[in-house]
């Protein structure tokens, strides 16, 4: 039987949404052996507006490439996390910017500063992302942290690896720190699933 | 002994896989002018043709760009450009000079919101009919609309090979949300794929008849350089390329023109269908679109009902075989589009009354869901 695993990573424009969309999907889809499309949706601004990217999961080849019922949500400011909330399954993850998500529609949230911590941490609030990408590897079961970390190092511009580890790492880290939430942790199948 | 097959696993953009298939077939000359959401087949070509020893030129509108592709097509080059509706708009009137020149190209147009500059990173189906009757007069049109990355990639070469087949332009729709998606995809470098170029006059220079009518309606054509002087126009013209007003050249001249292609519609018409052999209802649709109904057709049969789903890759020539059999064996069509009805239209005209055509129109710069065709299936049946 095949699955679904939809995810969407939202936020405003200029925060690095749709490479993250890239990446995850590289990750999963060339480095984890998983059928994925990858879709996005943006304003005609350079930077501010909406902008969001959705990756959908499955073993199977995918029809409908856009995201329907979210198995996982990134809201990087609280626009889109008021925007998307109600698009989650009851037994989704949300994990949110809390640097600007301050209002959260649900106490089951994952709650890491993003940008706070590449601002603080590593000197550049740019690679926000990328500290987003290393929580989502912990904390959604969809992804190997090996597979991120590849497909990171493969995408980002040369001279700047070692600035994307450690944002990668940085997200991990502040991941493996935050209260887990019990859910199931995934779809029914996934786990035993031949990759 | 077997040849090690060199594969590439890639995630690839539609764009990106439209640039991989045309290099693959070939293309060596490029000129665009970049616009969302077809500005990436622009940016990768600047950098990839090149280094091919191809030719890249940014030229200062879509009307240049598509003369600099006729221009470059008749010297020999396999050309391309790539645009988005306000692009293909000012294209046009090139477009039907290379379809009376019988030019060889290939134009790629990534459909958005319209009309003018109208949604420019959102998605439409809004180009269908420009790209049949966009350019004036009576033409034929070959016109393709991948839904998938590999057929991005596939298409792309098939375009290439008809528009060098038939001597005709060939026009890719693609719309945004194909454009800018991203799947896997598997390219193998030394993988067989046909590649037909151009059939180059055999004969010496002086016996060389430029428009000359042969069975299959497609005249040898030269380079230019090549010592083949021959004169090319956009007025109606005789086989030696020169105007003619006299009606007995004129119109075996546009019925040739048509010929090159109805006689080769089990070539170029392709489609899939998708469980329809026992379908009640058939989704008949195209691009993201396709995709959506294949979801609904999946979702329609665990609920019990029996759907089928009907996906045009050719939008030109219209695939009246293939749409006459599904309106004959199902009690409804219904035909899904990001505009206000260009191919349902199509479909109604032919329908005889066995089934019953319905519709989906939707024009809010958003794809359509699978469940808003179930339940337009819920509504009518």
């Amino acid at each position: 039987m095949s699955y679904r695993y939809d995810i969407r990573l939202s936020g405003s424009g200029g925060q690095g949404l749709i490479l993250m969309g890239i990446i995850l999907a590289e990750a999963i889809g060339i480095y984890d052996g998983k059928y994925v499309a990858q879709t996005q949706s943006y304003g005609p601004e350079a930077r501010g507006g909406s902008s969001k990217a959705e990756v959908v999961v499955s073993n199977a080849e995918i029809d409908y490439p856009k995201a329907l019922k979210l198995d996982l949500l990134l809201a990087m400011n609280q626009k889109s996390c008021d925007d998307y909330y109600m698009d989650l399954k009851p037994e989704g993850i949300l994990i949110v910017d809390s640097t600007f998500v301050k209002q959260l529609p649900t106490p089951r949230a994952y709650q890491i500063p993003f940008t706070r911590i590449a601002r603080e941490k590593l000197k550049r609030e740019m690679v926000a992302n990328i500290v987003a990408l290393g929580a989502i590897s912990k904390l959604a079961p969809i992804v190997s942290s090996k597979a991120i970390e590849a497909a990171v190092l493969a995408r980002v511009p040369k001279g700047t690896e070692k600035l994307n580890r450690d944002a990668l790492k940085a997200g991990m880290t502040a991941a493996q720190k935050v209260k887990k939430i019990s859910f199931p942790s995934a779809p029914a199948g996934f786990e035993d699933e031949d990759t | 002994m077997k040849k090690k097959v060199q594969k590439k696993e890639l995630l690839l953009q539609g764009n990106e896989a439209v640039v991989e298939g045309a290099l693959k077939a070939g293309c060596n000359f490029f000129a665009g002018y970049p616009i969302t959401p077809a500005t990436e087949i622009s940016e990768i070509l600047s950098v990839r043709l090149p280094q091919l020893d191809g030719t890249f030129i940014q030229m200062e509108d879509e009307i240049a760009s598509l003369g600099a592709v006729i221009g470059a097509s008749l010297a020999g080059a396999k050309a391309m450009t790539a645009t988005s509706g306000p692009g293909f708009s000012l294209m046009q009137e090139n477009l039907g000079f290379a379809v009376i020149a019988e030019v060889p190209c290939v134009i790629v147009d990534a459909m958005r919101g319209g009309p003018s500059t109208g949604l420019p990173t959102m998605p439409s189906q809004g180009d269908v009919m420009q790209a049949r009757w966009g350019t004036h007069g009576d033409h034929p049109i070959i016109a393709l609309c991948p839904s998938t990355i590999r057929e991005c990639y596939d298409l792309t070469i098939k375009a290439f090979n008809y528009s060098e087949k038939f001597r005709i332009p060939v026009v890719l729709l693609i719309d945004e949300v194909v454009a800018h998606m991203r799947e896997k995809i598997t390219i193998c470098e030394d993988e067989d794929v046909e590649i037909f170029n151009r059939v180059k006059p055999t004969v010496p220079p002086e016996w060389y008849i430029p428009f000359e009518d042969t069975p299959k309606g497609v005249p040898a054509m030269a380079n230019f350089g090549d010592g083949y002087r021959y004169h090319v126009t956009g007025l109606t013209h005789d086989i030696k390329g020169f105007p003619t007003s006299r009606p007995d050249e004129i119109d075996p001249f546009i019925r040739r023109l048509f010929r090159k292609v109805s006689q080769n519609f089990a070539d170029i018409q392709i489609g899939e269908f998708y469980q329809t052999d026992d379908a009640d209802i058939t989704i008949i649709a195209y691009g993201c679109v396709a995709r959506s109904a294949r979801r609904a057709a999946a979702d329609g049969r665990e609920r019990g009902l029996k759907v089928g789903v009907l996906k045009m890759n050719t939008i030109w020539p219209f695939m009246r075989a293939q749409v006459e059999k599904v309106l004959r064996t199902s009690k409804v069509v219904i035909v899904p589009e990001m505009n206000m009805g260009q191919m349902s239209r199509e479909v109604k005209r032919v329908n005889k009354g066995d089934a019953k055509v319905f519709t989906i129109n939707k024009v809010d710069g958003k794809i359509i869901t699978p469940q808003e065709i179930l339940s337009r299936i819920k509504e009518v049946y």
